[in-house]
């Protein structure tokens, strides 16, 4: 009381300067604070966005030429005295034709096309011409006169594969001026290139070869394809399925529902959230050591390829399994005891099929989270090995050395020749679309199922 | 014969066990599920699993320890002076495996006989000239020792195959016998079984404890025999970092500093693009965003946390890289030598932790109750005031711990390192310099040659321990970090 009437003076003096009306200096302040500590936050969310957006927009700006291949249509050729010497169509002799014996077929078949449109060129020899057209070429030709024999002695229309420095030329990555010091190619071939599309024989096609082929050797990116890597993957994830979805399944039981509280169960815990931590390439490290020093399986093999990633998302697996055995309530457990089911009984016969769509979707995110691994695979030998066959049957599958699609884009982008980018990027947009594929199935589980109790 | 016969064979053990232990119980309670102590369903299983479980355990475990035994007892046949200069006795234990399945091979295809195979003065000469007929790869270093140590593997593996094969089938009937005769309707097949399943869910929750003790030994062995050809305090405190790919280890430096150095650079930087901007985004979803922006913003942020790294280091090597050329390369400014440097890897994994910070931050934020933020609103503070002063002291610790456990996704990140770091070990200061980091070199000495005795490949190990130890620990401080702030609150 003494203090409110001792200074009475001052400080309505103050007061009245300012207004409730009008905003005095110190609250403007205080007001542009605030509005620039939330533009900082907006700020932060869209330079977050546009990360995003940059690098979905570089995946897919550079990664969907790699589905569109060139080809040129001519008329080949298939003379008798070449490829049949004695005439007797034996399979065996048409053998003995290598790939050499085919490729001049198709030089002249586009060197007659190139004279028959009248293009001016200064190549005056067949052989000029192979630089137009993908080593692979002839293999192709010679398969499918193996595969029948007939055709020797016709004239057939062939799909010659384009090599890659005019199927870059065609996407606008090789110009004639980069060419202007390349062996493999000189400008004056472009001028083919340009009126044959003039003309309608040569075009980009749609390139299912990239999304089923194998992959091929470094010289020839216009050939290479992800089909076998993909199969890789896929005997991966057979295995990782296999495996962590009743390992992971059964731990979480056990942690979730029987585990007394002791030192052991305390173990088991720190354990599996240290090893959800644990680097991927510790990963690696492991399964070199273990698989592939100790129990001698196979290097490269997708097999050790699985068990490696079990380990690895068997730690998310059994998170999202205990979060929905967590999520089902006691009254169901009470329910199923009290009408004299065992323990046991009440899990397996009542909460885990309630927890499943759960536990589905988390390990279809745990899968999605192996397919896209590629650090441990990079020690257990699965790069630098040309998946370039298919395997044969099932047990090869698993055993036999292959790559997988993360490991793929890998050795491509490791690779010299920029067209091997371009399947590096079209490699990532498949590998994407399989992921965004599983997340949503996961997504529309979780919708169709979640159960609110 | 293969494994998985054998596999099979017990299991049609089982399924038959299931059925007669069934049928014993029914015969014994007079054919009246009534007067069974448990469901029928339980006595068939109670036999089926006693039958195949102990099998199948001793199955999996031999045939995983029986090829090191056998390896190490056939490596006591080969003489000392038998490993050449600049070779090992584990390359010699290759060698000695290719023959033994090459003579293995061979007998299949019926080039040469059993007997031959196992005739330990066959002529060496014409061994080889009878593997290579039949298209076996033999090389010109198999000599008489390696041939005799090979035949003397195949004879062992062959032993310890017939041994699984005795041993499991054993192990199946007497499994089957034993719990066969026990049926009977008083018999508490129920408890019997339910205690064999809490078995297996016991088994399969230690596997994350096996796999735990699996990384800590085979680090720890190939750690130990690395420092017995190298020394320690030249790899701990060595300022060099080259490796030679001929020399015995003798021409090669191995230290880390220079690799410490890079991760923790390029980690830096990714931490100074990350904690900012995951930060900011994840107090302006908790404290502004309406509900749409965040229904919006929060998964698209999350995207980025689902993209695999393969993808970012491309993204790295082949569109950031390139970028910052342009800018800071010689047309540019020219501080950059090459496309790959720290600040490319750097800003990539940036990116890639942004969701991680924002959505662990997020959470953190959420927990702070909603009491302090209204009693700061209510003396007259700022929304921004009350999320500086009040709502971020409160969830400091649980931040910090965020931040840490992103220092530790960073730490141990290798694909974008490897693909857009650059492979030259440097201790520089210029941020757009090519550096290296400790993963980037585990990769690089562990692809490849698989002679796994050399210093060049064991240092991988030393490495791998290296990085375990740091991320473990800053796990394990982030995770007390965290809990113990919980405790503040519940």
């Amino acid at each position: 009381m003494t203090d409110a009437t001792a200074m009475p003076a001052e400080t309505p003096k103050h007061r009245h300067a300012s207004s409730l009306l009008e905003a005095d200096a110190r609250t403007k302040a205080r007001n542009a604070a605030e509005r620039r500590f939330q533009m900082y936050g907006i700020a932060a969310i869209a330079i977050g966005l546009v990360f995003l957006v940059i690098l979905l927009g570089s995946i897919i700006r550079n990664g969907i030429p790699a589905f569109t291949q060139t080809y040129m249509t001519v008329q080949v050729e298939l003379l008798a005295d070449k490829l049949d010497k004695k005439g007797n169509r034996d399979p065996a002799d048409l053998k003995k034709v290598s790939t050499f014996g085919y490729a001049p077929l198709i030089d002249n078949a586009i060197f007659a096309k190139v004279q028959s449109l009248g293009i001016e060129t200064p190549f005056e020899k067949p052989k000029d011409m192979r630089a137009l057209v993908s080593a692979s070429a002839p293999a192709q030709l010679r398969d499918m006169v193996l595969a029948n024999p007939d055709l020797i002695g016709t004239t057939i229309d062939f799909k010659v594969l384009n090599s890659s420095r005019v199927d870059g030329y065609m996407k606008g990555r090789v110009t004639r001026d980069s060419v202007a010091r390349d062996k493999n190619i000189d400008a004056e071939h472009f001028d083919i290139v340009d009126a044959m599309v003039d003309q309608g024989s040569l075009a980009r096609v749609f390139n299912l070869a990239f999304i089923t082929g194998a992959d091929a050797s470094e010289s020839r990116p216009e050939q290479a394809g992800i089909g076998v890597s993909m199969i890789g993957s896929f005997f991966m994830m057979l295995v990782v399925l296999g495996l962590s979805l009743p390992l992971g399944v059964a731990a979480s039981i056990y942690l979730e529902e029987f585990a007394p509280k002791n030192r052991f169960t305390d173990l088991i815990e720190v354990n599996i959230s240290n090893l959800a931590a644990v680097p991927s390439i510790v990963f690696g490290i492991l399964g070199l050591a273990v698989f592939i020093q100790f129990m001698h399986l196979p290097q490269s093999a997708p097999l050790v390829g699985g068990l490696v990633l079990t380990l690895m998302t068997l730690p998310t697996i059994i998170i999202s399994t205990r979060a929905s055995l967590k999520a089902v309530p006691p009254s169901i457990r009470d329910a199923a005891l009290g009408i004299g089911a065992s323990k046991m009984q009440s899990v397996f016969h009542h909460v885990l099929p309630l927890a499943a769509p759960g536990i589905l979707t988390g390990t279809i995110i745990g899968l999605a989270q192996a397919l896209g691994e590629t650090a441990p695979l990079l020690l257990i030998g699965m790069v630098g090995y040309i998946a370039s066959n298919y395997p044969g049957g099932v047990a090869e599958g698993f055993l036999s050395p292959n790559s997988s699609m993360p490991a793929q884009i890998y050795e491509w982008s490791k690779r010299a020749d920029p067209a091997y980018y371009e399947r590096a990027w079209g490699g990532i947009v498949i590998l994407l679309l399989f992921l965004m594929t599983m997340n949503i199935i996961a997504i529309l589980l979780r919708r169709r199922f979640e159960r609110r109790w | 014969m293969p494994l998985s016969w054998l596999v099979l064979f017990i299991l049609a053990i089982g399924v038959v066990g299931f059925f007669l232990g069934r049928m014993r119980a029914f015969a014994s309670a007079g054919g009246d599920s009534r007067n069974l102590h448990s469901l029928p369903i339980y006595y068939g299983s109670g036999v089926m699993f006693s039958a195949i479980i102990p099998a199948l355990v001793f199955i999996a475990v031999v045939s995983i320890i029986l090829p090191s035994y056998v390896g190490s007892r056939v490596s006591g046949m080969i003489p000392a002076e038998e490993i050449a200069e600049g070779s090992n006795i584990n390359l010699v234990m290759a060698e000695v495996r290719r023959v033994a399945e090459g003579l293995e091979n061979a007998v299949q295809g019926g080039f040469i006989t059993d007997d031959m195979a196992r005739n330990a003065r066959a002529d060496i000469t014409d061994m080889t000239a009878r593997l290579k007929e039949a298209g076996q790869i033999v090389t010109s270093t198999v000599t008489v020792n390696v041939l005799k140590a090979a035949q003397a593997y195949r004879a062992a593996a062959e032993a310890g195959n017939v041994f699984i094969w005795i041993g499991g089938i054993a192990l199946a009937l007497i499994g089957f016998g034993v719990s066969f005769l026990r049926t009977n309707k008083d018999f508490r097949a129920r408890n019997f079984v339910e205690r064999g399943i809490l078995f297996l869910l016991i088994i399969a929750a230690s596997v994350a404890i096996l796999t735990t003790i699996g990384i800590v030994l085979s680090l720890i062995f190939n750690t130990v025999e690395f420092f017995r050809l190298y020394p320690f305090q030249d790899f701990f405190f060595g300022l060099t970092w080259s490796p030679s790919f001929s020399g015995r280890g003798q021409l090669s430096e191995l230290g880390i500093i220079p690799l410490i150095w890079g991760t923790l650079y390029i980690s830096l930087i990714a931490l100074l693009v990350a904690v900012p901007i995951g930060l900011f985004a994840a107090i302006y979803l908790s404290e502004y965003a309406s509900p749409r922006v965040r229904a919006i913003a929060k998964p698209a942020l999350e995207v980025l946390a689902g993209i695999p790294t393969i993808v970012y280091g491309l993204f790295a090597l082949l569109t950031i890289g390139p970028m910052l050329m342009q800018v800071f390369g010689q047309n540019g400014l020219g501080w950059m030598g090459g496309a790959s440097s720290v600040m490319t890897a750097g800003l990539v994994m940036g990116i890639m932790l942004i969701p991680f910070v924002s959505s662990l931050s997020d959470d953190i934020i959420n927990a702070v109750p909603q009491a302090m933020r209204d009693g700061s609103l209510g003396l007259g503070a700022t929304r921004s005031e009350t999320i500086k002063q009040v709502v971020l002291p409160a969830a400091l610790p649980g931040i910090v711990g965020a931040i840490i456990l992103a220092a530790s996704r960073a730490i141990g990140e290798t694909m974008i390192v490897v693909m857009g770091a650059g492979a030259a070990a440097r201790l520089s200061l210029n941020p757009f310099e090519a550096m290296t980091t400790v993963t980037a070199k585990i990769v690089s000495q562990l692809t490849g040659d698989s002679d796994f005795a050399s210093p060049e490949a064991l240092v991988a190990f030393a490495l791998g321990m290296t990085l375990f130890v740091i991320t473990l620990g800053l796990n394990v401080l982030a995770l007390h970090i965290v809990r113990k702030y919980r405790e503040q609150y519940e």
